[in-house]
């Protein structure tokens, strides 16, 4: 079967998603272009991930459609695991086995072997400076090491469109700097990366922003735009605000 | 052929390689692995002891003749009774009995010796304390056997009208061990084999692992395989464990073809290691998966025919029994290393354990899904 033509990296149409008679997401209709840096931003329990999880395979939606890299969600989810990389939002390596080990595991996991693999896993120790560490335990890494390694993990196969569920929660400044810096080089070689976050400085490095509120999408837009939207200063503040509307609507 | 070519290339290899060295890295389960084994042939082997032997008893002899001196020695022979005391009179050995300082007890009338010498029957009596009826059993025919044997040596003269000789073929000894020890290995490999896989990939689940390896383009069966086939290496280690501490400790037999047993071992592991999978699938933590495969390995040491023969079970019992893999390794078990039989008698075993193993893996490869739902 040949490679489908695609321009957009996501369509998702009237995406849904139901837990029993919970709603965890609600019609969600948006498009990702090819290349870009896609932020996904709103409360806990807004929907994010449950997003994140239909659009990579790992959950099946209950309504709606959604292509990722040209494929149906549904149909060809192995299709799309080939192209794809994630990052959870909890820490999805082996504490048991070295950095080395892991990223090894997982470049062969995706079909890298012999010499190819050792090229790619030389590239990405370099890229994400684990030089000194190749030899260390996983389970014995600082926060920040450990999303480096799982950043390199993720992108070891050469995805053509990265999912990062916060990434950097917990992580200190310096090491989100770095992780911001391996995002945008990563973006400038084409890759597509949808990311969700709670630090509103990285918000504003996004190209797009989407915010979502119980489940469904309410503001689409580059951060000026969302700014006239919303008539508001920041980001942070428009944040807030639609926090303080989502929690007024409850009561 | 292109499925050939594509071998080498097959996640299954990264994903074995990489839970041998998680494996390796994990002495806690490593340890309990090979430990386990040690410990349960202890508490079975020595503690499952079917077969009564040196049951404290008292003599009441009242004839103090040489021939009830040559009763008791006859008794005392025989190796199921240890006489620790001679009493004065029938107050004393109901006390004794009472207290449980006795379980049997040998009394020899004051005439004994005298109705032998006349040509009459000299009758005497034993009493065995036969609350537990199996421990008593072993204890009341041995004594009967004993009085016979004796009462030919009387009679002498002439051949006996009938001779009647039982042989107790492939446990002459009629020791329990012998019988037990290779049960053990079922049983164990049932325990724990269950148990690992069982909690190893709900481990991955809850460790958030499973996520991560899922949204790889692994395909299942190299998933559940990876996950599978390291164990089998711990069942194969298990097994050698047993039969050699039963060998050293309790004199187990291995009369048949020892490869012969580690080939059809193979069927019954797959079946088990499946089977674990197959549990986590239908549980979301660890703490179920223990308490699943604890709930499995009940019936497996009650009507397996573990200890107690199935025959003697009500047909419901039996009939859950045969829905069990342990049933039929067991007979491949003490078939193999009691009897020394080969496949031309445990072929039948042999099919339906291959079954269980070929179904098991199918129906836990289908039910397995790359989804976190």
């Amino acid at each position: 079967m040949s490679e489908p033509a695609w321009t957009d990296a996501v369509v998702a149409e009237h995406l849904r998603k139901t837990f029993g008679t919970l709603v965890a997401v609600d019609d969600i209709t948006m498009t990702i272009a090819r290349g870009e840096v896609f932020g996904f931003l709103g409360p806990n329990g807004s929907g994010k991930t449950t997003t994140i999880r239909m659009l990579c395979g790992l959950m099946t939606p209950s309504g709606g459609t959604a292509t990722v890299v040209g494929y149906d969600v549904r149909r060809d989810a192995e299709r799309i695991r080939r192209r794809i990389g994630y990052m959870s939002q909890k820490f999805g390596l082996y504490d048991d086995l070295t950095v080395m080990e892991n990223m090894r595991f997982y470049a062969s996991i995706y079909g890298l072997h012999g010499a190819a693999r050792r090229a790619r896993l030389a590239e990405l120790v370099a890229e994400l400076g684990l030089g000194d560490r190749v030899d260390q335990l996983a389970g014995t890494l600082s926060g920040g090491w450990k999303q480096r390694l799982a950043l390199a993990c993720a992108v070891a196969h050469r995805p053509a469109m990265l999912f990062l569920d916060e990434p950097t929660a917990g992580v200190d400044p310096a090491s989100r700097r770095i992780f911001w810096q391996r995002i945008h080089a990563l973006a400038g070689q084409g890759t597509t990366i949808l990311v969700t976050t709670h630090y509103m400085d990285e918000a504003e490095q996004c190209g797009r922003l989407a915010f979502l509120s119980r489940g469904h999408l309410i503001a689409v837009g580059t951060v000026p735009e969302i700014l006239a939207q919303f008539h508001q200063p920041t980001i942070e503040d428009v944040f807030i605000e639609l926090q303080r509307r989502d929690e007024g609507a409850v009561v | 052929m292109s499925w050939l070519r594509r071998l080498p290339d097959l996640p299954l290899w990264p994903m074995l390689w990489k839970e041998l060295v998680e494996l390796r890295r994990d002495r806690m389960t490593l340890g309990l692995m090979l430990g386990i084994p040690a410990i349960q042939l202890a508490l079975f082997g020595y503690a499952i002891q079917t077969d009564v032997r040196h049951l404290p008893t008292v003599v009441l002899d009242e004839s103090h003749s040489s021939e009830s001196r040559r009763l008791v020695e006859v008794f005392r022979n025989s190796g199921n009774f240890d006489v620790v005391r001679y009493v004065p009179d029938r107050a004393t050995l109901r006390r004794l009995i009472e207290t449980g300082q006795a379980n049997a007890a040998l009394v020899i009338p004051p005439d004994f010796f005298r109705d032998i010498r006349r040509g009459r029957t000299g009758e005497a009596q034993v009493i065995v304390d036969a609350a537990d009826p199996l421990a008593s059993a072993a204890a009341l025919s041995s004594a009967q056997l004993a009085g016979s044997a004796r009462a030919l040596e009387l009679t002498g003269a002439g051949p006996p009208a009938l001779d009647l000789r039982v042989r107790p073929w492939y446990n002459p000894g009629l020791r329990s061990a012998v019988y037990i020890v290779p049960g053990i290995i079922g049983v164990l490999l049932s325990l724990t084999l269950v148990l690992i896989t069982s909690m190893a990939i709900v481990r991955e689940r809850e460790r958030g692992t499973l996520e991560q390896l899922i949204v790889t383009p692994i395909d299942k069966t190299s998933l559940v395989l990876g996950k599978i086939l390291p164990f089998l290496l711990i069942g194969y280690v298990q097994i050698s464990v047993i039969l050699v501490l039963g060998r050293l400790l309790f004199r187990v037999p291995i009369l048949g073809s020892l490869p012969l047993l580690y080939l059809l071992s193979l069927a019954f592991i797959v079946a088990s290691l499946a089977l674990g999978l197959l549990m986590s699938t239908l549980v979301r933590s660890q703490v179920q998966a223990m308490q699943l495969s604890f709930l499995f390995l009940l019936p497996n040491i009650l009507l397996s025919g573990f200890v107690f023969p199935r025959q003697a079970m009500p047909e419901p019992a039996q009939w859950v029994g045969a829905a069990l893999p342990l049933t039929y390794f067991l007979t491949i078990l003490r078939g193999v290393l009691l009897k020394g039989v080969g496949l031309g008698e445990l072929w039948p075993e042999t099919l339906v354990l291959t079954g269980f193993a070929v179904g098991l893996v199918v129906l836990s490869v289908v039910r397995f899904h790359k989804t976190i739902e």
